[in-house]
């Protein structure tokens, strides 16, 4: 079916132009770089052919930061410099995380400037292989337009505003966050042309999320979506890590019967023995997903020494809680779509860690049939995140076109009276959303309210994350209950919140875009893009001021392609005020010489278009239904 | 924009039919969807979130029976006020009642037969409401009578909502 589609702004000068677009994996354990090349979606590797980066930096005092390979290869020797695992930390600030804050020779580092030397690495890696690097001049002749890069689908808002700062931060344009699982689906969509309803168990490194998709005539529309952003394959390996060093015997006494370290009480291993026990706990791991039994014999860098032999069963036994925990989130996800295991078209596999035999079989058992597994788990993600990017730049093909519908994971709610949450946006509402609701005050002349942001499926705000709080202030005094205070929630494509408040018989108003809990500002990241780029004030300036004459010549373009298109949708007068609202953009444009006049500018323009904007939606709208209804009536003939 | 019928191209009625809500939705996301508008100026990415959200509105709405018929009401000018108009049928109530007792007995027993038993007897409840409300809504326009079996079907799903919750936990 052809859908209509609107002019796209700035798309129409250069139809056939390849733009370089990828999609961007960010994992706990690993991270990966894809791209659309040919019409193919593929994996970027690095120059010895690996597809996986480790999601691993080490920080030396006065040089850069070593990523990947380089980094886990020093976590025995140098484990206190050595940052692993950062994304589990995404979204929270520096004083929750002693490990980040007490990074030994180079001070601290919060959890998004770790991740953005990840996204640096793997930009430059694409960069690499695209042709978009710097030549020996530096200038670059080609540049990446944008990435889309993938998150859990269980991440809150603070954890989903701190990827996107990391990116920010890595120079990297973001198109669009997108779900671990959406992502997933759509490689897997694609490549099989599914139509009906698809389960994604999702069990990473450190996360797991699970998916419930309706596949139809090219839409992909999220049903449900559960996960526990604390669960995944690093997990497993802790409990074999916890087996193991209970074996530990000292180095002095070979022979001698297990030592005294308990199960739990690993605060008596060096940081170094910690480390190297941790790999060898994933290496058996992985082995046991091929055999039955491993033969352990280890000897830590303190010379103690394990001696074991560890069977699948043991590993099972011992794992056993977390599985479950996985299956019962699937089962809440049935739930909140309305549907029964057996009602499921399919169901894949992704992650790294679904290639331990016992999740496998789990999933089986609860859906009664084999689940795909035919799409490498570890790079399906990141091969539908570029295919999602491929098409968000606007290289698709006539009739290879798909749309997403994805949803909010958690509940958005309110603090109300007695430390209760007012849920306003219920989890699994699709995005973009947004609702609004009244609220009144409480006491007699009461002319401020505070609004506390949060998020979770808990009755009580204490056991809920806390997004954000702002105050609305003005409130002329009244009665309580009399005043009138509608706050509005909206949920953008990306899955993140801002928040509006409005006294209703007055106008007073006060909003916020929910991104302070993790302790990161606006101007936080600015400084830090400042120190990331080395630029000197001056440099800055001038970026800015670039970028705003990039935005105005945007939607100059824009307008006079809509004006061509559809000028009998406006009055004279509208006209006219548009025709001048441009003449002086252009001409600030073309001086280019203040940033700020440049951005009042595009703003009144923006402002003297949005109705025109709204009209030509509303005529495309119409035009769609129209064809639908020509369609039917052929169907039907 | 803001009216889900108009906004869908949809007969202004309880009827529907699924399949064309469904078809329509689609089309329209494919339309307005933001990410139909990734590399555009901000402007048109602002509009295409406020279609892309009002859309979402719509269908969720006219997806939902209860949802759709109240919103008929209001505009018809009898607003369903479930919350400060709470007086119910008496037969209505003991029916509430009986049911009520079977899913405490049957969460005491744990017994799904009971549970699905249950579930038998409100889809019979939903079917009847609906054909309630269709004839008073579409054919008749008598709008006391289809506040009413709106604020009765609500009711129904809440009680609805615990039988759920009772077999997700029973497994």
């Amino acid at each position: 079916m052809a859908l209509l589609q609107i002019a796209e702004p700035g798309q129409s000068s250069a139809p056939h132009e390849h733009r370089l677009a990828i999609g961007i994996d960010l994992g706990t354990t690993n991270s990966l770089v894809a791209t659309v090349r040919s019409g193919l979606p593929e994996v970027i590797v690095d120059e010895s052919g690996r597809a996986l980066l480790p999601s691993a930096v080490w920080y030396r005092a006065n040089h850069p930061p070593v990523v990947g390979q380089g980094a886990l290869a020093q976590r025995i020797t140098d484990p206190r410099n050595v940052v692993v695992s950062v994304k589990r930390w995404m979204g929270r600030s520096l004083s929750e995380i002693d490990s980040l804050a007490d990074l030994g020779d180079s001070g601290p580092r919060s959890p998004v400037q770790v991740s953005a030397e990840i996204l640096k690495t793997l930009r430059e890696r694409a960069e690499q292989a695209l042709g978009a690097a710097p030549d020996s001049l530096g200038i670059r002749h080609q540049e990446i337009m944008g990435a889309v890069i993938t998150v859990p689908a269980h991440f809150d808002d603070a954890q989903r505003q701190a990827t996107k700062d990391s990116a920010r931060l890595a120079g990297i344009p973001v198109l669009r966050l997108l779900n671990e699982p959406t992502a997933a689906a759509i490689a897997y969509g694609l490549d099989q042309q599914a139509q009906g309803r698809f389960v994604v168990y999702d069990l990473g490194g450190g996360t797991f999320d699970v998916s419930i998709l309706q596949l139809s005539r090219g839409v992909f529309e999220v049903l449900s979506t559960g996960g526990d952003t604390a669960l995944g394959g690093d997990d497993f390996d802790r409990t074999l890590f916890e087996y193991l060093t209970g074996l530990i015997r000292p180095a002095a006494l070979p022979g001698s019967t297990p030592s005294a370290l308990s199960d739990t009480d690993t605060s008596t291993l060096s940081d170094a023995d910690t480390s190297a026990l941790r790999v060898e706990s994933r290496r058996v791991k992985e082995l046991l997903s091929t055999l039955a039994e491993v033969h352990v014999d280890f000897r830590l860098p303190s010379g103690q020494h394990v001696v074991a032999t560890v069977t699948a069963a043991e590993f099972e036994q011992r794992s056993a809680a977390l599985l479950s925990r996985t299956i019962l989130t699937t089962r809440r996800a049935l739930r909140d779509a309305g549907m029964q295991a057996s009602d499921a078209d399919g169901v894949v596999l992704v992650g790294g860690a679904t290639r331990m035999p016992a999740v496998r079989r789990a999933v089986a058992d609860l859906f009664g049939r084999e689940p795909l597994t035919n799409l490498d788990p570890d790079q399906v993600v990141a091969l539908g995140a570029a295919m999602q990017a491929n098409l968000l730049v606007g290289n698709r093909a006539p009739g290879d076109d798909w749309l997403l519908l994805d949803v909010i994971p958690l509940s958005l709610g309110l603090e109300t009276m007695g430390g209760l949450v007012e849920r306003i946006l219920a989890r699994n509402t699709t995005i973009p959303a947004a609702r609004a609701q009244e609220f009144t005050t409480f006491k007699d002349g009461q002319t401020a309210m505070a609004v506390h942001v949060v998020q979770g499926e808990r009755e009580l705000v204490a056991d809920c994350r806390s997004l954000g709080r702002f105050e609305l202030r003005g409130i002329p005094p009244m009665v309580a209950g009399a005043a009138r205070i509608q706050v509005t929630f909206q949920v953008d494509a990306d899955g993140l919140l801002s928040v509006a408040a409005r006294e209703l018989s007055t106008g007073v108003e006060a909003s916020v875009t929910v991104k302070p809990s993790y302790g990161l500002g606006d101007e936080a990241i600015a400084q830090m893009l400042t120190d990331a780029f080395g630029h000197a004030e001056e440099d800055a300036r001038l970026r800015s001021l670039h970028e705003q004459g990039v935005d105005a010549e945007r939607l100059l373009l824009a307008t006079q392609t809509a004006i061509d298109q559809d000028g009998q949708l406006l009055s004279v007068a509208d006209q006219a005020l548009i025709g001048q609202r441009m003449a002086e953009l252009s001409v600030l444009r073309e001086t280019l010489k203040d940033a700020d006049a440049l951005r009042a500018g595009i703003a009144a323009l923006s402002a003297a278009t949005e109705g025109f904007a709204a009209a030509r939606m509303d005529q495309a709208v119409r035009q769609a239904l129209a064809g639908r209804r020509v369609e039917d009536l052929d169907t039907n003939v | 924009m803001n009216d889900p019928f108009a906004l869908l191209g949809l007969p202004v009625q309880y009827a529907l039919d699924r399949s064309a809500l469904e078809s329509a939705y689609r089309q329209v996301q494919g339309v307005v969807h933001p990410d139909r508008f990734a590399t555009s100026s901000d402007r048109d990415l602002r509009v295409a979130v406020q279609w892309a959200t009002a859309t979402n509105e719509a269908v969720r709405v006219l997806r939902d029976p209860v949802k759709r018929a109240a919103l008929l009401c209001e505009r018809h000018g009898h607003p369903v006020d479930a919350e400060s108009n709470t007086s119910m049928p008496a037969s209505f109530l003991i029916q509430q009642m009986s049911w009520r007792e079977s899913l405490d007995e049957a969460r005491d027993s744990g017994d799904p037969a009971a549970l699905e038993a249950l579930r038998r007897s409100l889809d019979a409840a939903r079917t009847s409401l609906s054909q309630r409300v269709e004839r008073s809504i579409d054919h008749q326009q008598n709008w006391v009578e289809a506040v009413a079996a709106v604020r009765e079907w609500m009711f129904v799903e809440r009680f609805a909502d615990a039988v759920e919750a009772a077999e997700f936990a029973l497994g």
